[in-house]
């Protein structure tokens, strides 16, 4: 059956000795999708773009671009071009070189491939930088030189390794933004792979998180925060507080609860017997100076304020709360009535069973 | 600065300038001096530029002069090429204790003499040597072969004895590389030629010129490898200086002769470094 994709992944599977780097992973990338890969570092993310890229051969599976198979392709045939962590630019090559490069390996003119690579670094905001040297770049041109390098061999799909994992943070924002104009305006398809979860977040269409060689879990960046699939994703996806408890009862996807400490929770997943664990955000756990207004919600608790975590917008409390092993977080709205709040002040607090995912432990 | 620092720095150059100053500055100032006196009567010297004279007037001397330079470069040149591999394996293929183990290797031959190294060459290569007796063994010669006291055997003594020179300072600059720009190399497209000649090689120039700066400079400075293996027709520049200072008892002569040598290699590493546009400075930092 033919594929509309660019990218088909086919039941790849990548052994080193007896250890799975990728477990047999299947997944399919749309012509113009940001596609990321998110996942701690060793979970085998790293292997599976550089099979794609053509580094590394799959033990088994195929790897299908455009609906050709890449298998026994080697890495400077295939249509794919790869961003790689450390950026990789030819040092011993001035700007315009870099990426004139790949043109003058595919037997283009040195002329048209010096006027190309001019055009192109003038869409990436580098306009007459041609003659200068790689090594005279800061970190940000020096992402835009690796990034044009690839774009103007005009690939099916480019591959970004990490590349922002180098940068500090300031730019690394920054850099975050203009990835993401920079893919809409050429509409080329990009495979993204990193640990950093408010990178995939901000910049993906879809995100598949990976964990111990395989996918726990694809979906957009909506689906995965609010509805993760796995305690993994629930957890390696966005700030969350976790609660390990059994199941008292359950129907119908509402669980309920028991923690050690005998306190009970109510929250939705599906109905198991025996150890549980639930994950509740932040964002979704109301606060409040008394019981009153809290009242609608399934789980109301009272504490006392440990700790104030300042930082703006994404500023939080940490609350020690009986029944709690350890202090519940929850943001704090610096707009709200309790923006002031300080150490030690009692609080009320509770969330939904909505905002409560639970899983089988 | 201060005076302890002062006494410092100077105590620590002393060796550094004692082992210039005594052993090369005044040597070569002592032959500059002695290249520039003419005999004119028994035991009488005065100034002139005879010797130089003479070197170009009498086409033995700067025939042998020029095979010499020309040999040099071409030594250094299969140099180059026999270690380049080598040095790659040694920097990017080989791990941990089998990289050790080649460099080791490399390095195995330099424990023996150079004098030992070269007639051990001899009994190769001799008429009644190894090889001529397994040609005639294998059939493949049916009298005894005389391989040696030619050119080839001169320039097979010089590489042997040039290729760690080459190899220690190629690894080192390919070492150096980042295994991703070469990734890089044929992610974008490019085939193992273009890789080698766009990245690696321009990577690797600093070693490639160091290490040839080294293996010519002992070349054209050899003595014994080609005096043992060339024989006769050997014809090394350095043996000219030899007759002049030994034989000849010719001292102005000879002197003239070094430093002729001396401009020579200058001119030629020079040039060397012109062509590939590479400082001395970077250069020496390799090696």
């Amino acid at each position: 059956m033919a594929s509309s994709n660019d990218l088909d992944i086919v039941r790849v599977t990548k052994q080193f000795g007896a250890h799975f780097a990728v477990n047999d992973v299947t997944f399919s990338v749309a012509p113009g999708e940001f596609f990321s890969i998110l996942g701690p570092s060793g979970c085998g993310k790293t292997t599976l773009m550089r099979m794609i890229a053509g580094f590394e051969n799959p033990t088994s599976g195929d790897i299908r671009i455009r609906d050709k198979s890449m298998i026994g392709v080697p890495a400077n045939r295939r249509p794919v071009n790869m961003v790689f962590q450390s950026l990789a630019l030819f040092p011993m090559m001035s700007v315009g070189e870099n990426v004139a490069y790949g043109m003058t390996c595919r037997g283009v003119g040195r002329a048209e491939a010096d006027e190309r690579a001019t055009r192109m670094l003038e869409r990436v905001g580098l306009k007459g930088f041609g003659d200068r040297q790689v090594t005279a770049l800061s970190g940000g041109q020096r992402q835009r030189v690796a990034i044009a390098r690839c774009l103007v061999l005009e690939p099916t799909l480019v591959l970004l390794d990490e590349p922002l994992g180098a940068l500090d943070l300031k730019l690394r924002e920054h850099m975050k933004i203009e990835l993401k104009q920079l893919q809409g305006t050429f509409n080329t398809t990009f495979a993204y792979i990193t640990h950093d979860q408010s990178e995939a977040l901000v910049m993906s269409d879809r995100i598949a998180v990976m964990n111990q060689g395989r996918f726990e879990q694809v979906g957009n960046p909506r689906e995965l925060y609010h509805n993760p699939g796995t305690p993994f994703v629930a957890s390696f996806v966005g700030e969350t507080n976790r609660w390990q408890g059994a199941v008292s009862a359950g129907s119908n996807g509402a669980v309920t609860v028991r923690l050690p400490s005998g306190v009970s929770l109510h929250g939705q997943g599906q109905a198991v017997a025996g150890d549980a664990l639930c994950f509740a955000r932040p964002e979704a756990i109301a606060l409040a100076s008394d019981a009153a207004g809290l009242s609608a919600l399934s789980n109301r608790f009272e504490g006392r304020v440990s700790a104030v975590l300042f930082d703006g917008a994404n500023s939080s409390l940490l609350i020690d709360t009986p029944g709690f092993g350890q202090p519940v977080r929850a943001v704090l709205p610096q707009a709200g009535a309790l923006a002031g709040i300080n150490v030690g002040a009692p609080i009320h607090l509770g969330w939904s069973s909505d905002a409560m995912k639970v899983f089988a432990a | 600065m201060t005076t302890a620092q002062r006494l410092t720095l100077f105590l620590m150059m002393a060796p550094a300038i004692l082992w210039l100053g005594v052993l090369i500055v005044l040597p070569h100032v002592e032959i500059l001096i002695l290249s520039f006196s003419e005999r004119v009567a028994p035991r009488v010297y005065q100034f002139g530029f005879g010797n130089y004279l003479e070197f170009f007037t009498e086409p033995l001397y700067w025939r042998t002069f020029a095979r010499t330079a020309i040999m040099s470069i071409l030594v250094t040149a299969i140099t180059l090429v026999l270690a380049f591999p080598i040095a790659l394996y040694i920097a990017r293929v080989a791990q941990g204790r089998v990289k050790a183990m080649l460099l080791l290797l490399c390095l195995l031959p330099f424990w023996v003499s150079e004098l030992v190294r070269t007639l051990g060459w001899m009994m190769l290569l001799r008429e009644t040597g190894i090889i001529s007796y397994m040609l005639r063994m294998t059939g493949l010669a049916d009298q005894p072969v005389e391989l040696l006291y030619n050119d080839g055997a001169v320039i097979l003594g010089l590489v042997y004895g040039g290729l760690l020179f080459m190899i220690v300072p190629l690894a080192n600059a390919l070492e150096s590389l980042d295994p991703s720009v070469v990734e890089a190399g044929y992610d974008l497209g490019g085939s193992r030629w273009t890789v080698l000649r766009r990245i690696v090689v321009p990577h690797a120039m600093p070693g490639i010129v160091a290490g040839s700066i080294i293996v010519f400079m002992l070349t054209v400075g050899n003595f014994a490898t080609p005096v043992l293996l060339g024989g006769k027709n050997g014809l090394w520049f350095t043996e000219q200086i030899y007759a002049q200072f030994i034989t000849r008892f010719n001292w102005p002569q000879g002197a003239a002769f070094g430093m002729l040598l001396l401009l020579l290699s200058s001119a030629i590493v020079w040039a060397g470094l012109r062509l590939t546009r590479q400082g001395l400075g970077t250069t020496l930092r390799q090696a």
